[in-house]
C-alpha cells in the first residue's frame, strides 16, 4: 500500500434549513489511524461523514487531505472530485451499482475514475474478491447477493480506491444479525493494514477492539474523545456517560 | 355484401411487402435520432440547466401539444417557404424529422421519469467513488433508467411505425401510399386496406414479441 496523507478538518459547519447539524467540528486524523465515532441518533454523525466527501456540501470550514484543501466558499467542481478521489465511502445500505456485477462494482471506478486498463482493474478486483471471500460471486449482480455479501463488495469497492481516508457509515446496521460478523471481520482485516478509517458504528465491542481513538458526538459537536479504554471506561462528560449507560442496557 | 377477392389479396401481399423496408427505415432512423434527442432533453430536464431548460420545456410542450400531421405539414410545406436554402424538402426527410421531434418530446418525459426513479443511493455511490456527472449518467444512471423506460419506449416505437403512414399525405409512396394507389386501380378498397392493416399488425406483433425478450434481458441484473 502506498503511503497515505493525513486529514485535517477545521471549523466544519453544516445546517439543513434552520437546524444546525454540525457545529464547528475540528478534527485531525493521522495516517493509518482508525477513528470510531459514536453518539446518539440524529447527532450529525452521518452528516459529518457525508461532508467529508461532499455528498453534503458543508456551509463553512476546511477539509485538508495531504496537499489538497477544500473550502466550500470557493470549492470548484474539480476540487470536489479531487477530494472524493482521496476518500472512499461505505454506505449503510451498501449502495452497490445495481446494474453491475460484483466484479464490475469494483472495476468501475478503477477504469472510469483512475483510468486503469481493463486488465489491471480486473486483476485488482479479483484480488479483492478473493480477500473478501467473494471470488465465486464475481459475476453475480447485487440483487442475487445476501446483505453481508453486498456489504463486503461495498467495502471491496472502497478498498480498491486506495483512498487516504475510508469512511464507514454504520456499515452493519442494515444487516441481519447473521451477516454482521463477516462484515466486521473484513473491516478488521482492512484495519490491520493501517488504512486510515473513520467509522460510525454502534458495535461497541468492535470499536473497542480496532479503534485507536473513539469520538463521542452529541448535538453536532465533538463532546469528548480518547482511547477506547479511556472513553468507554472513564468518560468525563455526563452526556457520554448517559449515552454509554443507555447503550450498555440495550446492547446486551 | 360481396365475397372478398382472396386471389387479389394474395397477389397484393408481395407488392405491399416491397414497401415494408421504407416504412421500417423511416421508423428506425426516426427512433435513432429521437432516442438521442430525448435522452439529452431528459438529462437536461433533470439538471434544469438555466435558460436551456426554458427552451426544452417549450419544445416538449409544442411537440406534445400539436398533432403529428400538423407538424409534418409544417416541415414539408412550411419550412421551404421560410428557409431560403431549402428550396424543397423531400417527403421521407420531412417524415423522419417530424417523427423524430414529435416522439422525442414524449420519450423525453418517459426517460426523465425513469431517471428520477433511480434510487438516490445509486447517485451517491457514483459520486462517492469520484465519477464526474457525465460518467455517473452514462455508466450508472442511464442504464438503470433504460430498464425502466424500455417498455414505454418500445410502445412509442410501435406508434412511430404506424405514424410513418402519414408520409403518404406528403406524397411519399410508402406502404400506405402504395396501398392507396393499388386500391384506386382495382377499386377493391376493402381488400387492399385489409392487407395493409394485416401487414402493420404483424410488424407490431413481432415487435411486442421482441419487447418481451428485451425486458427479460434488461431485468437480468435484477433477478434474485
Ligand atoms: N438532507 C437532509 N435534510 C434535512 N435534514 C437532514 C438531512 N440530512 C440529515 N438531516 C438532519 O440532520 C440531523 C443529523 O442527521 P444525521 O443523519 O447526520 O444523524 P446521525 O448522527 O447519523 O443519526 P443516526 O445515528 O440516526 O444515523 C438530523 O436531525 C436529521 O434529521
Ligand atoms: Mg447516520
Amino acid at each position: 500500500m502506498t503511503s497515505h496523507a493525513g486529514i485535517s478538518i477545521n471549523g466544519l459547519n453544516k445546517s439543513f434549513g434552520e437546524t444546525s447539524v454540525l457545529k464547528d467540528i475540528s478534527l485531525d486524523i493521522a495516517p493509518g489511524e482508525r477513528v470510531v465515532v459514536i453518539g446518539p441518533s440524529g447527532t450529525g454523525k452521518s452528516t459529518l461523514l457525508r461532508c467529508l466527501n461532499y455528498l453534503d456540501r458543508p456551509d463553512s470550514g476546511t477539509i485538508r487531505v495531504g496537499d489538497l484543501t477544500v473550502n466550500p466558499a470557493k470549492a470548484s467542481r474539480s476540487d470536489i472530485l479531487a477530494l472524493r478521489r482521496r476518500t472512499s465511502f461505505v454506505f449503510q445500505n451498501y449502495a452497490l451499482f445495481a446494474n453491475k456485477t460484483a466484479r464490475q462494482n469494483i472495476t468501475q471506478a478503477l477504469i472510469t475514475v483512475k483510468g486503469q486498463s481493463k486488465a489491471d482493474a480486473q486483476a485488482r478486483a479479483d484480488e479483492i474478491l478473493r480477500e473478501t471471500g467473494l471470488a465465486d460471486k464475481a459475476d453475480s449482480y447485487p440483487a442475487a447477493l445476501s446483505g453481508g455479501q453486498q456489504q463486503r463488495v461495498g467495502i471491496g469497492r472502497a478498498m480498491a480506491l486506495d483512498a487516504d481516508l475510508m469512511l464507514f457509515d454504520e456499515p452493519t446496521s442494515a444487516l441481519d444479525p447473521e451477516w454482521v460478523g463477516e462484515v466486521l471481520d473484513l473491516m478488521r482485516r482492512v484495519a490491520e493494514k493501517r488504512q486510515t478509517m473513520l467509522i460510525v458504528t454502534h458495535e461497541m465491542q468492535f470499536a473497542r477492539e480496532i479503534a485507536d481513538r473513539i469520538i463521542f458526538m452529541s448535538d453536532g459537536q465533538i463532546v469528548e474523545q480518547g482511547t477506547p479504554e479511556k472513553l468507554l471506561e472513564t468518560p468525563e462528560d455526563p452526556r457520554t456517560q448517559a449515552f454509554l449507560r443507555r447503550v450498555a442496557k440495550t446492547g446486551s | 355484401m360481396r365475397a372478398l377477392d382472396f386471389a387479389y389479396m394474395w397477389d397484393l401481399v408481395p407488392v405491399l411487402l416491397g414497401y415494408v423496408p421504407l416504412t421500417l427505415f423511416m421508423a428506425l432512423v426516426g427512433m435513432f435520432f429521437a432516442l438521442i434527442l430525448a435522452s439529452v432533453m431528459a438529462v437536461e430536464r433533470v439538471f434544469r440547466v438555466p435558460v436551456l431548460d426554458v427552451f426544452v420545456r417549450l419544445f416538449i410542450s409544442f411537440f406534445r401539444g400539436t398533432p403529428l400531421l400538423v407538424q409534418l405539414f409544417l416541415f414539408y410545406f412550411g419550412l421551404p417557404q421560410v428557409l431560403a436554402f431549402l428550396t424543397t424538402i423531400d417527403g421521407v426527410t420531412a417524415t423522419i424529422m417530424g417523427l423524430t421531434l414529435h416522439f422525442s418530446a414524449y420519450m423525453a418525459e418517459s426517460i426523465r421519469a425513469a431517471i428520477l426513479g433511480v434510487d438516490r443511493s445509486q447517485w451517491e455511490a457514483a459520486q462517492a467513488v469520484g465519477m464526474t456527472q457525465t460518467q455517473m449518467m452514462l455508466q450508472i444512471i442511464l442504464p438503470q433508467a433504460a430498464r425502466v423506460a424500455a417498455p414505454t419506449l418500445v410502445n412509442y416505437f410501435i406508434d412511430m411505425i404506424k405514424g410513418t403512414s402519414l408520409a403518404f399525405t406528403l406524397g411519399v409512396t410508402e406502404l400506405m401510399g402504395a396501398t392507396q394507389k393499388e386500391a384506386a386501380g382495382s377499386f377493391l378498397y376493402f381488400e387492399a386496406f385489409l392487407v395493409v392493416a394485416a401487414i402493420y399488425w404483424i410488424m407490431v406483433e413481432a415487435l411486442s414479441f421482441a419487447q418481451r425478450h428485451l425486458e427479460t434481458y434488461l431485468n437480468k441484473a435484477y433477478a434474485r
